[in-house]
């Protein structure tokens, strides 16, 4: 018999009061320095983004922001390079690309609009990301947590897992 | 008789065009025949669950069970026969991934009974019977299966030895697929079946694609006069090849239609929808949003194109709060 609790209601639970966790992925040559300077400049903003440095914000692939989701962020946060001004000239706009259509593919999915967010912050706008965290942690807050289900382990690592040997046909 | 292994096939939320694809093997069909013995396959054969629950465990050497899973029936099966079987294989797109009928984890399991068993136009069911509820007839006490809040594929609720792509899969890959699994050296557990790498790698018309395609609009095969030898992808069509595994020799393509992925992905991508979303939105010829909105109107319904054999084996599994 399936057990329902196991399968279907297996939710990332967490209290209405809890604070949102947003997962921020940063290129490293304007989002991040922005970060940056915004901590050297002792600037205050709310500490609930998880920032990974990514060297394009077009190495940014779906995925990471499906697995971002599908294990607890209640928010995921792009920040890159203003257009024109990628340090690999067209990384940002294949970004943005992807972005807009995966946001289309989140609402199918339940995932609020506010919940995933591109912005692009230069090196000199450390200012910048106090405002957009700031705004964005206002914006989960209200809300709620995502809840999102739980992925499911396969009982063994399945199809999708590297490391598989090619079977020659 | 007795020394040859016994195989098995069994389906469970699937419509049946898995076991077509066995019957299709025709004269090959024989040959499997001579090789084993088929134990257990109710679409062909008269056995019941009585006969499998007296076979010894882990007598059948290799099951192949197709279907997504979403009944207590489905499950108690797949259970049954995975005790039974030294192999398990998840058999074609919707054992392995979830498949079409893995789809309806968009919608909310309530939802989907309403509209099937009590608003559908040509539904009577004045008593309101549901799945899993019990039901009284002239013999007696009887319940439908219960119906579980989401499709689960097969990996998701029992343990998988190999994996059979395809919906359904192709004859060719039956026919390595089996002796492979009836040979003396079996993969290595949690294996696919079939090449790993991207369809477009075999297409008839991989010549014909330029290096770089940029799209200002996407079409649906209804919309367009297909050219027969151009790469579907450069005329705009939603092919998902460059995210889709190998093997199927580009079946659909060779029809003159783009691929839909149901051999999946490739096994360094965990995410087949989000893989093939990436590939399609980097083809988009704009740098600015607006006109590039205007281009993914387009693509009337992404979860249905990117997921529409993968959705409960994907990584958010199904529409938040299903």
């Amino acid at each position: 018999m399936l057990n329902a609790a196991k399968f279907d209601k297996e939710s990332h639970a967490v209290p209405e009061t809890a604070e949102p966790r947003i997962v921020g992925f940063f290129c490293t040559w304007c989002t991040y320095l922005a970060a940056d300077l915004a901590g050297t400049s002792r600037i205050k903003y709310q500490p609930n983004v998880r920032v990974v440095r990514v060297m394009c914000s077009g190495r940014i692939d779906p995925q990471f922001v499906l697995d971002a989701f599908a294990h607890g962020a209640d928010g995921v946060l792009i920040g890159g390079c203003h257009p024109g001004d990628c340090h690999y000239q067209q990384g940002n706009y294949n970004c943005l690309r992807r972005a807009l259509l995966l946001s289309r593919l989140l609402q199918q999915m339940g995932i609020e609009e506010e919940r995933f967010r591109v912005e692009w912050i230069s090196a000199a706008e450390g200012e910048r990301v106090r405002e957009v965290i700031d705004d964005m942690v206002a914006k989960l807050r209200k809300l709620g947590p995502l809840q999102m289900n739980r992925p499911l382990a396969p009982e063994i690592s399945s199809a999708q897992e590297p490391a598989f040997e090619e079977v020659t046909i | 008789m007795g020394e040859k292994p016994k195989i098995a096939f069994y389906w469970c939320a699937s419509c049946g065009g898995c076991e077509e694809a066995v019957v299709d093997l025709a004269e090959e069909v024989l040959d499997v025949v001579a090789a084993a013995d088929i134990v257990f396959w109710p679409v062909a054969l008269d056995y019941k669950r009585h006969d499998l629950e007296q076979m010894q465990d882990g007598s059948i050497l290799v099951t192949f069970l197709n279907g997504a899973i979403r009944t207590s029936e489905q499950d108690d099966m797949a259970h049954l026969l995975r005790r039974k079987s030294r192999y398990l294989v998840a058999f074609g797109s919707c054992s392995q991934m979830g498949g079409i009928p893995g789809l309806a984890n968009l919608f909310t399991r309530d939802s989907i009974l309403q509209q099937v068993y009590l608003d559908g136009p040509t539904t009577e069911n004045s008593d309101h019977v549901l799945p899993g509820d019990p039901s009284i007839d002239a013999n007696g006490n009887l319940a439908l299966p219960a119906f579980s809040g989401s499709v689960h594929t097969l990996d998701q609720v029992v343990e998988v030895d190999y994996y059979v792509p395809g919906c359904p899969p192709l004859r060719k890959i039956i026919t390595r697929a089996v002796a492979t699994l009836l040979g003396d050296h079996p993969p290595e557990q949690g294996t696919v079946l079939a090449p790993d790498q991207a369809l477009c790698t075999e297409c008839p018309r991989k010549d014909s694609k330029p290096d770089k395609i940029a799209l200002k609009q996407f079409r649906r095969p209804h919309e367009i006069v297909i050219d027969e030898t151009q790469c579907l992808l450069e005329q705009g069509l939603l092919c998902l090849g460059p995210s889709t595994r190998a093997g199927c020799e580009a079946a659909c393509i060779k029809g003159n239609m783009p691929c839909t992925g149901c051999c999946g992905a490739p096994g360094r991508v965990r995410d087949q929808g989000a893989k093939a979303l990436s590939a399609i939105a980097s083809l988009i010829d704009s740098q600015d949003e607006a006109e590039i909105e205007q281009i993914l109107d387009t693509i009337p319904d992404p979860a249905g194109t990117f997921y529409r054999y993968s959705l409960p084996a994907s990584l958010l599994r199904a529409r938040r709060g299903v």
